[in-house]
């Protein structure tokens, strides 16, 4: 469903994502595993054409983003909480978004139902705590009913019933048969929720395996093996801390804030 | 996957220019920042016309230029707008649900213009035709009110009302290039207002393009500018045509530009 070929992103000096290629299935849950700054972010924005790649491609279904005849109905994506006008309600956001897609305005009340926001759904999104801000962004990446779904740390920000009600979601979502890509730095958060991962460290790619063939390298501990991953790459270990902190650094930019 | 409803739509297709301006549609409408704005805007120029007109002496004067003066004013709001229907998507962060639903983006641009366009004109028209009317009945000293029958006054009501909408596009073009509020409203400031202030004392001939002696000037006179015989110490304004061209041609470079390094940068 997604292929990214070779994908690198350059921001300034920093090398965000460093020759990133992997592929999607359907019908699975692939966590999109690394520490802050490790490029993860970066990757979705490529997916999504927000960014261009400097080198290498990405496309969904065959095809990059922007050539997608109904985005909204081919990938859904919760990129950050905070994709939305303050000043807007969240029927509203929704119903502009729905427009754009050519999707009913019914779908609307449905979505808002989902994630549980019928109550708040006229008041303006401005006011949103965090949580429910994260469950305005799911029903925004459900509205088309689409086959993809990416969703970057969905669970910051989320109480524990919260977590646990996105992880049954991402499990239920691929278990229709989608394609869901799920970002996260809890590696503990990966092992409750992904059938397969992706691992990287400083924008490349460390691993692509499934969660239990990762964890029996390191007798059954998923963190011990991610971190015995993460340490096979000189690149992200890196001698110095100094070093990983530009690393972090490298998927922001100046005054923009993005995680 | 659960069927859906889908609306105005064949699967086989894409979305299109118009899905994309209905998005814009209800975005723009559905921010109370946009509707305060307008009404303050309006009322304002209409405010100033009955002001210009309740204390107007002279009846040999342009009448109706005296109550179109509002506008100009209120073209710092339009511009204004305009520069925050687009930074607004970049500090909000709403630019990445828009471009999620339309990511073709010069196609996204010009249907934000063309809505925001299309209600910037309702608005300065509205604008224009009110404040006529309200400035003519707010004159006292026996003077008639002018109509709309009268040579030129019809143009000149009309132009005057295309200054919201083009000075408000001239502020969105600016605002897709520079993304920064701030910096692209002192840009419009600065562009629009002071930039009038110095242009006569470096190039008298610059002087007739500024955009507000333009609306001021060019499209809400309905006589020619009352200035000795072409003498040099004269300025020259545009004619109110070729007023109304060049706001087009800014308000075109601005969104070109606009649209160019949209459709290349990072969002």
């Amino acid at each position: 469903m997604i292929e990214a070929s070779g994908l690198t992103k350059r921001y300034g000096a920093t090398l965000a994502v460093d020759g990133l290629s992997f592929g999607l299935r359907p019908g699975a849950v692939t966590g999109f595993l690394g520490p802050n700054g490790s490029g993860k972010s970066t990757t979705m924005r490529l997916i999504m054409g927000l960014d261009y790649p400097d080198t290498g491609t990405v496309t969904v279904g065959g095809r990059p983003y922007r050539r997608l005849r109904w985005p909204l109905s081919e990938v859904g994506a919760l990129l950050e909480a905070k994709a939305f006008h303050p000043g807007r309600s969240a029927r509203s956001h929704l119903l502009a978004l729905a427009a754009a897609g050519g999707i009913a305005r019914s779908r609307v009340g449905e979505v808002l139902g989902m994630v549980g926001l019928e109550a708040v759904a006229g008041k303006r999104a401005g006011t949103f705590s965090l949580g429910m801000a994260q469950r305005l962004g799911i029903a925004a990446a459900l509205l088309g009913d689409p086959g993809v779904l990416l969703f970057d740390e969905p669970v910051n920000g989320l109480d524990p019933e919260g977590v646990r009600w996105a992880r049954t979601l991402m499990r239920s979502l691929a278990a229709e048969g989608r394609s869901v890509f799920v970002s996260s730095h809890l590696i503990t958060e990966m092992a409750l929720t992904a059938d397969r991962l992706i691992v990287i460290g400083r924008g490349r790619l460390l691993a692509d395996t499934t969660v239990a063939e990762l964890a029996a390298r390191a007798g059954g501990s998923l963190e011990d093996a991610f971190f015995s991953v993460a340490g096979e790459s000189a690149e992200f270990r890196a001698g110095d801390p100094q070093e990983f902190r530009a690393g972090e650094r490298g998927v922001r930019r100046p005054g923009r804030g993005r995680s | 996957m659960s069927a859906l409803v889908r609306e105005g739509r064949a699967d086989a297709g894409h979305y299109r220019f118009r899905h994309a301006a209905r998005m814009e549609w209800i975005k723009l409408r559905s921010l109370r920042s946009t509707w305060w704005t307008l009404a303050i805007t309006v009322t304002g120029a209409v405010a100033i016309g009955v002001t210009v007109g309740v204390n107007t002496r002279n009846a040999a004067g342009d009448l109706t230029n005296n109550a179109l003066a509002g506008m100009v004013p209120g073209l710092l709001l339009a511009g204004v707008l305009g520069v925050l229907t687009m930074t607004g998507e970049y500090t909000s962060g709403m630019i990445r649900a828009t471009l999620a639903a339309a990511p073709r983006r010069p196609g996204l641009l010009a249907a934000k213009a063309a809505v925001f366009g299309a209600v910037m004109l309702a608005a300065g028209e509205i604008a224009t035709f009110v404040s006529f009317f309200a400035g003519g009945l707010a004159l006292r000293h026996g003077i008639g009110a002018p109509s709309l029958g009268q040579p030129g006054v019809l143009r000149a009501v009309i132009l005057s009302g295309t200054s919201f909408c083009l000075v408000g596009l001239l502020g969105l073009g600016l605002g897709a290039i520079i993304r920064h509020t701030a910096v692209a409203v002192t840009v419009l400031v600065g562009g629009v207002y002071v930039a009038a202030q110095f242009a006569g004392l470096i190039a008298r001939a610059a002087f007739g393009y500024m955009p507000i002696l333009i609306v001021a000037n060019s499209l809400s006179t309905t006589k020619p500018e009352p200035c000795g015989n072409g003498a040099a110490g004269c300025p020259h304004f545009l004619s109110p045509w070729a007023g109304l061209a060049v706001l087009c041609l800014y308000a075109a470079v601005a969104l070109a530009a606009g649209g160019w390094v949209f459709a290349r940068r990072d969002a």
